[in-house]
């Protein structure tokens, strides 16, 4: 019986059609732009300008507090200019952009592929280097992962939990990256135990990656007290906090987080990320994004330098096809459709989805038919349609005691709901509205 | 039979009576008491319920105006002056006559004037698209015309207009209540004075992009080229985040800058047309004209203009034009019914 979360949940179609496509590292761009937005937090200071000559991996905006990340540049070349340019977010946002001239990297940049399994850092350093390196959560949340690594006083971390389940559809990012740097998240993972003080590691993996975890049990065999279990394959089984309830069943308490249970979860990526800042000196500067859809006709994973524009990742697996309806930033689930595809690859970008237009489209909202399919699949609990309509009549103060902030705005009632209702869209209204209230309420 | 239908009504009768009286002293003992002239005021109001005056529902701001020593801070905006001063009679009081306000949209990022980029599909909801995007143009401040604001207007005073793509506040209807304000997610409503005569001059744009991205996402933006600003003589004008603000209550209503913007971003509400100059081709750049012979001509059109308003208008300040107006170029917009 594989381990998994109790309660709802739902199984879209897998759809990997990149699965197993080796990572293929793109030519290099003309130019690129950086967005100096590109985490959960406080926005960071520019600290270039226009012609400013750069090197590949220099630091180019700097945290603008704790709860921020620094952003490094990716490529060697000259500032063409700062400016306000539309990112996948579709609103126009600060970014540096870069004419690129060759690919020199900082000195004290270790290129070379050798395993470096020693860690000499202690525990303050670690969290201190993972700042510097500007290293953010790359399951697509880009929470600062040093702030996540601060374990503040009083709470203590029991678990670390490695994310490397994947359960969006479409997306084999993480996948390849285990099969072809098992190794490093190995030593990643070790990095990131010494950081928070555990001694036991457990990487998730979804059972529909039996590759994967063959591969990554034989090599932890090799590592003190990191262990490997399969999942069964249910979305959304990489939630956070079904996660924590699968792999070692505690629950997160409504408002809570994964500390308040002695955990602390990061994705296989971010381990991944860590090993190249704490072992090579490497900031965040670059990501493996899968590009796939039933139509591309070369489903890939690429290694990204981030500023791409997604235009050239399309024209790398063949181009737009005719009749496609979406762009996808991210999964299917809970990505987000580009509204033009000249945006750039950011650190959190983990897919770029092509799809045609029938598949794409949604339907008109029609009447809720109280069949309590979303409610069911729920894998928070709570009860969506009831959501959705208290949020149209403005009733905030039943959607917060509802439980509205406990959603993890996964889709899987938008996905489920026969009468096609954005239950989501609502959802995600009520809880902006409410969140408002409860800081004026809290400033008061 | 007979006897079981009065021993029932005795019975019930007995136990109602016993109720009544019961029920009597309760009431007596928990009376609220209500100052009286709460249902006085209370009468005066329109009954709307629409929470324009800041409270909630007609008896709370009845309420309110009880328990004050001065009314100048309450206003029903529903009732306007005629309400305020029936209820400061009932309470003993004066109140000062307030202007009327009305709401105007500070966006005209119709489909004429705005290049649709993209298709929005998800629930059709202002503030919804709002957080999912900046909107299906590339001007993100402007307009995403999924009429939210029409929705919250409880005076049936807007509508969307479907071949703008905009929504329209019906003048005679706006009770000024601030709800569209309050629902749209760009901020794009302002409540301002409704004006001398219904006149007023706006600039219907929000965009703070710099003039360059704005004006290609759309072509009656603000470019924030400061024009209006050196041409106003009253110091209505502030110009911040590469945009112009028309302060209605420093604005005078004289047109100059409505003259000069050489996008069509203010608007001019309610005046009488100007004398249409012949028609520029469609893509000409609207350049002062700097022949002097051209001159000569502006300044006695002005003049002109002005001696026929004042023949038809006497007395009114904004009709005397002082301006050493170098462009001829007019705008003037009628899209409030």
């Amino acid at each position: 019986m594989l381990k998994t979360f109790p309660v709802g949940g739902v199984h879209p179609p897998e759809n990997k059609f990149s699965v197993g496509k080796p990572i293929e590292t793109l030519p290099l761009p003309k130019t690129v732009t950086i967005p100096a937005g590109q985490h959960i937090g406080a926005p960071t200071q520019v600290l270039v300008k226009r012609g400013d000559e750069v090197k590949v991996g220099q630091l180019i905006a700097k945290a603008g507090g704790f709860v921020s990340a620094n952003i490094h540049s990716s490529v060697s070349g000259k500032v063409k200019k700062i400016d306000e340019v539309f990112d996948s977010s579709g609103y126009r946002k600060m970014s540096v952009i870069i004419d690129v001239e060759g690919d020199e990297w900082l000195e004290d940049i270790d290129k070379s592929d050798e395993l470096k399994k020693e860690i000499s850092l202690s525990k303050e350093e670690i969290v201190k280097k993972v700042s510097e390196m500007g290293i953010v959560g790359l399951g697509g949340a880009t929470f600062p992962t040093h702030v996540k690594l601060s374990i503040p006083d009083g709470k203590k971390a029991e678990h670390l939990i490695i994310n490397a389940v994947e359960c969006e559809p479409y997306l084999t990012a993480d996948h390849q990256l285990m099969m072809e740097k098992g190794e490093e998240i190995m030593v990643g993972i070790s990095v990131l135990m010494k950081a928070t003080d555990v001694s036991k590691a457990i990487i998730g993996i979804e059972n529909n990656k039996p590759d994967a975890i063959e591969h990554l049990t034989k090599i932890a065999a090799n590592y003190k007290g990191i262990t490997v279990e399969a999942l069964k394959v249910q979305y959304p089984q990489g939630g956070e906090k079904q996660l924590i309830k699968a792999l070692i069943n505690r629950e997160v308490p409504s408002g809570g987080l994964p500390l308040d249970v002695g955990c602390v979860v990061q994705n296989v990526g971010t381990a991944f990320a860590v090993y190249e800042a704490i072992q090579k000196n490497k900031p965040l500067f670059e990501r493996v994004v899968s590009v796939t859809g039933k139509n591309v006709s070369k489903p890939s994973n690429f290694m990204v330098r981030v500023g791409t524009s997604t235009d050239i990742l399309i024209e790398a697996v063949g181009g737009l096809p005719s009749d496609s309806g979406k762009v996808v930033s991210g999964g299917p689930m809970m990505g987000k459709a580009l509204s033009r595809t000249d945006v750039p690859i950011t650190k959190g970008s983990s897919g770029v989805l092509i799809f045609k237009e029938e598949e794409a489209k949604r339907e008109k909202m029609n009447p809720c038919i109280r069949c309590a399919k979303c409610v069911t699949v729920c894998p928070m609990g709570l009860e969506p349609y009831l959501l959705m309509t208290v949020t149209q009549s403005s009733d905030y103060e039943r959607v917060e005691n509802e439980r509205a902030l406990d959603c993890i705005e996964c889709g899987s009632c938008s996905y489920t709901c026969p009468s096609t209702r954005p239950l989501l869209d609502y959802i995600r209204l009520g809880k902006g509205a409410v969140t408002k209230i409860i800081r004026q309420r809290n400033q008061k | 039979m007979n006897d079981v239908i009065l021993y029932t009504i005795i019975t019930l009768g007995g136990i109602g009576a016993v109720s009544a009286v019961i029920l009597y002293f309760v009431a007596q003992k928990f009376k609220v008491f209500e100052d009286p002239r709460i249902d006085e005021v209370e009468e005066a109001l329109p009954s709307a319920n629409c929470g324009g005056c800041g409270y909630p529902g007609c008896r709370n701001f009845a309420e309110a105006c009880v328990k004050t020593d001065d009314l100048s801070s309450l206003f029903c905006p529903v009732g306007g002056n005629e309400t305020m001063s029936a209820v400061a009679s009932a309470l003993g009081q004066t109140v000062e006559a307030k202007e009327p306000q009305v709401a105007v949209l500070l966006c005209n990022g119709s489909s004429a004037n705005r290049k649709r980029t993209s298709e929005f599909d998800s629930a059709a909801n202002c503030t919804i698209a709002a957080a999912t995007y900046g909107g299906d143009t590339d001007c993100t401040h402007g307009c995403l015309g999924l009429g939210e604001c029409v929705d919250a207007c409880g005076f049936d005073a807007m509508y969307m207009d479907p071949e703008t793509g905009l929504p329209v506040v019906i003048e005679d209807m706006c009770t000024a209540c601030g709800a569209c304000v309050a629902a749209c997610p760009k901020d794009l409503f302002q409540l301002r004075d409704k004006g001398k005569k219904s006149k007023r001059i706006y600039v219907a744009c929000m965009n703070t992009d710099k003039g360059a991205p704005a004006k290609k996402a759309c072509d009656v933006a603000c470019i924030g080229c400061s024009k209006c600003f050196k041409e106003c003589k009253f110091d209505a004008i502030t110009m911040a985040n590469n945009k112009a603000y028309i302060d209605y209550e420093a604005c005078k209503l004289c047109r100059a800058c409505v003259a000069v913007c050489p996008t069509g971003a203010i608007h001019e509400i309610n005046f009488p047309a100007r004398r249409v100059k012949p028609a520029k081709e469609a893509g000409e750049a609207k350049v002062a004209p700097k022949k002097p012979a051209t001159e000569v001509e502006a300044k006695v059109d002005i003049v002109e203009k002005a001696k026929e308003a004042t023949k038809a208008t006497p007395n009114t300040e904004e009709n005397t034009s002082k301006n050493e107006n170098k462009n001829n170029e007019d705008k003037s917009s009628n899209e409030e019914k």
